[in-house]
């Protein structure tokens, strides 16, 4: 099967991409620690090897206890991004389709801002309600913006568009509110900019061990409707047709879609684009088949987000840029590029 | 669970929308093999008495069932693993291929763990060779034509293994020739593979040069039922559709042919 084999050629790739870009993520920073050191580190840590130590004990510190925590976070983040895009255009049909346009990051988003509100100080640990919270608002978001932009049984690109715009600002506009009068979140000022501007703020593993295990479950549970999804690409009449549970597994998908949202939410506040941009350069790429789009998408989502986030904390170091600006930066275009594609291409 | 028989019974089938009764005590059995036409004025309810057929709607009143078992009792998957829809026309919003698109009629066999066996390449392979579209596999569905796309349709519905094949108005995009092609071809598969067909029929000669049975629906309701020869007569169509034809004889197969009179014809 020659298709099987190039599915398998094309994931091992990404896969050697990601760990490189870890790796070289991990290398980067104010103090620079060659690559070869952190294998050799990283391997006696597992108890896989001894290594003689050639690098000092600070440096270990600085991979285990900062560096490698946020290129994980990083990478979580944006394997869990590019998935839900996945998941929102397969389902929707829409080429359009991802977190940040369908106003589920913003619900994502304003879950979080009032979970924040609250005055517990697990808030920020990665254990408290701010996943819960994000979750809740991603869902009740997307159900939102799905049934106003529902035609008849239809949901077209223009309507799906304006009703994530709308939504995404009201929601935006009740999140400005709670920002200018709680006193509970003007204290945390600082950390909820860093929040709206898309920042990977994971500094401890215990956030990594809530998170990791939901993003890469969504993941692999993702995988299993990777068939059905690509019957979903034929309009939902059609999926009924071919003996689809329609209305179950939609639920089922947008709620999917929706944890791994908030997923990201909770490790990074708003990164934009990455959900857009991912699952359409790959698509371009490598087809539309759910099968190998949704494992490629994830490992291009982590390895891209890996890279951005390295550049934004080192291209002005030593001031950080909150990530989300870097992939605004390079998203934007390419969506603009997208919509005038789109007139040709994804006619409806 | 569903047994070889797959006659389709709908006894006393009344639905509606939103406002008002689209069919109305529907009486319909349609026994193993046969090769049926419904005809009928836009909006006399057609497209939605085959949604009943295949279950993805359900009757307000009254039952349909097949092979002698309720649709309620069955789930959409068994339904589908039997009785296969080919819809007016579909558009892909991404570039699919044409072997990705008829392998997804595999969808009510395959698993969400193991995914698709080589028993469904094999029965996909046999939907390409049986729509004889065999030297599209490669191309993207988007590229094709009318005619093509329409056949790729029906090979992804064959892959289906259906027993029941629904089509709605299968030639109402097409031009004559594809026209006469795509019926030739579900003929074929109604005489050689033994599929029971139904199909929304625009087109009345057509209908009337290619179905052994024609069902006329007016409002809602069946108003005949019967050989070509039965249901097309002119009084019936004045009636149905409220047009003036003559109907005079095919002049090679002798069944019904129907002619349009202009107005100030049939006022003489």
């Amino acid at each position: 099967m020659r298709k099987r084999n190039r599915a398998a050629i094309v994931l091992v790739s990404l896969a050697l991409a990601l760990i490189g870009a870890i790796l070289l993520a991990c290398a980067l920073g104010a103090v620079s620690i060659p690559p070869l050191d952190i294998i050799k580190m990283t391997l006696n840590k597992i108890h896989f090897s001894n290594f003689q130590a050639t690098w000092q004990p600070a440096d270990e510190t600085i991979i285990f206890q900062i560096r490698l925590i946020r290129v994980i976070g990083a990478a979580l983040v944006g394997a869990a991004l590019a998935t839900a895009g996945v998941l929102f255009q397969g389902l929707l049909r829409n080429p359009m389709a991802d977190p940040y346009i369908t106003g589920t990051s913003a619900g994502a988003a304003l879950g979080a801002t009032i979970a924040m509100m609250l005055p517990l100080g697990l808030a920020f640990s990665g254990l408290g309600l701010i996943p819960i919270a994000a979750f809740c608002g991603a869902l009740i978001t997307i159900l939102l913006v799905y049934n106003l932009a529902r035609v008849g049984s239809k949901t077209p690109i223009v309507s799906m568009l304006l009703a994530g715009f709308v939504v995404s600002s009201m929601l935006s506009a009740i999140m400005s509110l709670l920002i200018m009068t709680n006193g509970e979140l003007q204290l945390k000022l600082h950390s909820v900019f860093a929040f709206l501007a898309g920042s990977i703020s994971v500094q401890y593993w215990s956030q990594i061990a809530v998170i990791a295990p939901l993003i890469i479950g969504g993941i692999i549970i993702a995988l299993f409707f990777a068939f059905h999804l690509n019957a979903f690409s034929l309009g939902e009449e059609q999926a009924a047709y071919l003996g689809i549970n329609v209305e179950r597994e939609k639920i089922f998908i947008l709620a999917l879609g929706s944890l791994l949202t908030a997923c990201a939410v909770s490790l990074s506040g708003l990164v934009g684009f990455v959900g857009l941009v991912m699952p359409h350069a790959v698509r371009l790429v490598l087809g539309p088949d759910h099968r190998l789009l949704i494992p490629a998408a994830a490992l291009a989502g982590a390895t891209f987000l890996v890279v951005a986030d390295t550049l934004a904390r080192t291209v002005l170091a030593p001031t950080e840029l909150p990530v989300g600006i870097l992939t605004a930066l390079i998203g934007a275009p390419f969506f603009i590029y997208l919509l005038r594609r789109t007139r040709r291409e994804y006619a409806f | 669970m569903l047994s070889d028989s797959n006659s389709l019974f709908m006894r006393n089938v009344s639905f509606s929308y939103f406002n008002g009764l689209v069919l109305r005590d529907i009486d319909l059995n349609i026994a193993d093999g046969e090769m049926v036409g419904l005809i009928g004025p836009n909006g006399c309810g057609k497209t939605t008495l085959l949604k009943l057929a295949c279950g993805v709607l359900s009757p307000i009143r009254g039952e349909v069932s097949l092979g002698g078992i309720s649709l309620k009792k069955l789930s959409r998957k068994q339904v589908a693993q039997h009785v296969a829809v080919v819809p007016q026309y579909f558009n892909i919003p991404f570039a699919f291929t044409v072997a990705e698109v008829v392998l997804l009629g595999r969808t009510p066999f395959v698993s969400a763990i193991s995914g698709e066996t080589k028993r469904d390449h094999e029965m996909s392979a046999l939907a390409l060779g049986l729509a004889g579209i065999n030297h599209l596999e490669n191309r993207y569905f988007n590229d094709l034509s009318g005619g093509e796309r329409q056949k790729v349709i029906l090979a992804m519905a064959l892959a289906q293994e259906p027993k029941l094949l629904l089509l709605d108005e299968p030639t109402t995009h097409l031009d004559i020739s594809h026209q006469v092609e795509m019926l030739e071809l579900v003929k074929s598969l109604n005489r050689e593979q033994g599929v029971t067909i139904i199909a929304a029929m625009h087109d009345l000669n057509l209908a009337s040069l290619f179905f052994d049975r024609l069902v006329l629906l007016k409002e809602g309701t069946i108003v005949a039922d019967g050989s070509p020869r039965e249901v097309l007569t002119e009084s019936s169509i004045l009636n149905v559709f409220s047009a003036s034809v003559k109907v005079s004889q095919h002049p090679v197969t002798s069944t019904p042919h129907i002619v349009v009179l202009p107005r100030e014809a049939s006022q003489n």
